[in-house]
């Protein structure tokens, strides 16, 4: 395994290509006509454009990204998150093809990505589920579904973790139009439009465990992220430690995400999603079979690079760290940088960035792949930057993000920015006591 | 008559659909009324409904499905 292809754009596209170079591997970006100047395609070693602008013409294009892969003798493909990340069909094809498919199996994707198996496999483990029922679902069946766990129920995407295509309906009238738009935006942003439905529990924590699989029954978890910073389901800002989990909760929760990943064979980094309520009792939500946006919270705590550990997974070989090993340090805070208006009910903003200043530091890390100049097009997600911070304690984590956060100038498109100013002045935030409805009930956004 | 039209909200692709399968939202010869929703538009992975402001009738559509369009773009005209 010496070169990979990118399957991505964007900075994850930009991490992969990190991560490659420093383990001495060639590397192939693909873009979309949009992405002609786009950092990923200048950075790798070689690119190949996969068709137009839309992502279902390029990104989402299995049969494009495959011919690139011939055409540029790539032995390996790393989908990233997003796009064909969890499609077991692009996997699958790439398997075909003789090429390496950095992930799990695309059995085991098919399996966590069906929910219905997925919360099986959890209960079969010994992983709590989240009360109620789950399966891919048509109207009919979601309606009927609902009447038996009672509303409220949450209704989202089979193919994706990620918060698009999520939504929360309290009768069925709201269900009937939650279930349109879901299957709607499932099959824009994956290709498929199949659904799932739960009784959905108020005001949770969402604490997600990252594992890492060698594929034949060894897993290892690497502690916690904090993910309940949420604004309509999506993620604004996650932590390493969740704060205020009591020791003995994290312990078992962490333990229970590396027992799921061992009881599936599961291979590569993958995160075991769990909501915490208010009693602190936890259930298994999801598995998401890929990186994760959030990926860089945990590297920071644990010094360990999971997209190499990706890669070396991938290759046949072991781990480089064995459970005992990892010992997380210190605290971390990722915050997403949206091209978003938060004065306006986050409405995208694409455009031109006209002026591009970074923060650094100590205990700054910054995953972007803007520029000065650079267009931020109006088809792919709006994530553009993300801010990490490091600190002794989470207090120091907090300031640094303070600091780092007014360094920022992104001048042309509006961003996320104020908004995560405004948090870390929120005594809920700082007190560490925050669940996935507080931005909206702290009128936050 | 005044001519009304419907402008799109934000920059993105036009959808007259809810889905491909879909029949249209509206056609051309239909009653809306101040809210009914005549398309999407797609920005960013994130679907927006385009609504009528006014009541009328839609005479025509001035661009068609998967166009890209800009915010405050007429996409519609309506005849009262």
């Amino acid at each position: 395994m010496q070169k990979i292809l990118v399957a991505n754009r964007s900075e994850v596209a930009l991490r992969i290509i990190r991560a490659c170079r420093e383990l001495g591997l060639d590397t192939v970006a693909v873009y979309s006509t949009a992405d002609e100047t786009a950092r990923h395609v200048r950075v790798a070693d070689q690119a190949v454009c996969v068709g137009k602008p839309a992502a279902r013409d390029s990104y989402l294009n299995i049969g494009a990204l495959i011919d690139a892969a011939r055409r540029t003798g790539a032995e390996a493909v790393h989908p990233g998150y997003g796009f064909l990340a969890e499609n077991a069909a692009f996997a699958r094809a790439c398997e075909q093809a003789g090429l390496i498919w950095v992930g799990p199996s695309p059995a085991a994707i098919d399996q966590m990505g069906d929910k219905a198996v997925a919360r099986e496999l959890a209960h079969s483990a010994g992983v709590p589920v989240v009360p109620g029922t789950a399966g891919k679902l048509t109207l009919e069946e979601a309606l009927r579904t609902a009447e038996d766990v009672g509303y409220p129920v949450m209704v989202k995407a089979a193919a994706g973790g990620g918060g698009r295509g999520i939504r929360v309906a309290g009768d069925p009238e709201e269900l009937r139009s939650c279930v349109l738009a879901a299957a709607r935006e499932a099959e824009a942003a994956f290709g498929d439009d199949s659904l799932y439905l739960e009784k959905f529990i108020v005001n949770p924590r969402h604490v997600e465990v990252q594992v890492l699989g060698d594929g034949r029954g060894g897993a290892i978890h690497l502690y916690e992220r904090e993910c309940s910073m949420q604004r309509r389901r999506q993620k604004l800002l996650e932590e390493s430690p969740a704060p205020n989990l009591d020791p003995q909760t994290r312990e078992a929760m962490c333990s229970a995400g590396a027992r799921l990943a061992a009881a599936v064979d599961y291979a590569s980094a993958g995160t075991v999603e769990f909501i915490v309520d208010a009693s602190g009792d936890f259930y298994f939500i999801e598995m998401n079979t890929r990186i994760q946006v959030e990926h860089p919270v945990t590297e920071m705590v644990t010094g360990i690079d999971l997209v190499k550990e990706q890669l070396r997974i991938a290759a046949g070989e072991p781990f480089d760290v064995l459970q005992d090993d990892v010992a997380p340090r210190g605290w971390a805070i990722e915050f997403r940088l949206n091209a978003e208006d938060p004065a306006a009910d986050f409405l995208p903003s694409p455009g031109e960035i006209t002026a591009l200043e970074l923060p650094g530091g100590p205990g700054v890390r910054i995953d972007t792949a803007i520029y000065d100049g650079y267009r931020v097009p109006p088809f792919y997600d709006s994530l553009i930057a993300k801010l990490i911070v490091w600190g002794r304690d989470r207090d120091e984590a907090i300031a640094r993000g303070r600091r780092a956060l007014s360094e920022f100038r992104i001048d042309g498109i509006k961003t996320t920015i104020p908004f995560h100013l405004r948090v870390l002045g929120e005594p809920n935030f700082l007190a560490g006591e925050y669940h996935t409805d507080s931005v909206a009930e702290l009128a936050l956004a | 008559m005044a001519e009304k039209t419907i402008k799109s909200p934000l920059p993105g692709t036009f959808y007259r659909r809810p889905n491909p399968t879909s029949d249209p939202f509206v056609d051309e010869g239909d009653a809306v009324e101040p809210g009914k929703v005549v398309g999407l538009v797609e920005i960013m992975k994130s679907f927006h409904e385009v609504r009528a402001e006014d009541s009328g009738v839609v005479e025509r559509f001035l661009v068609d499905s998967e166009d890209a369009v800009e915010a405050g773009q007429d996409l519609v005209v309506l005849a009262d």
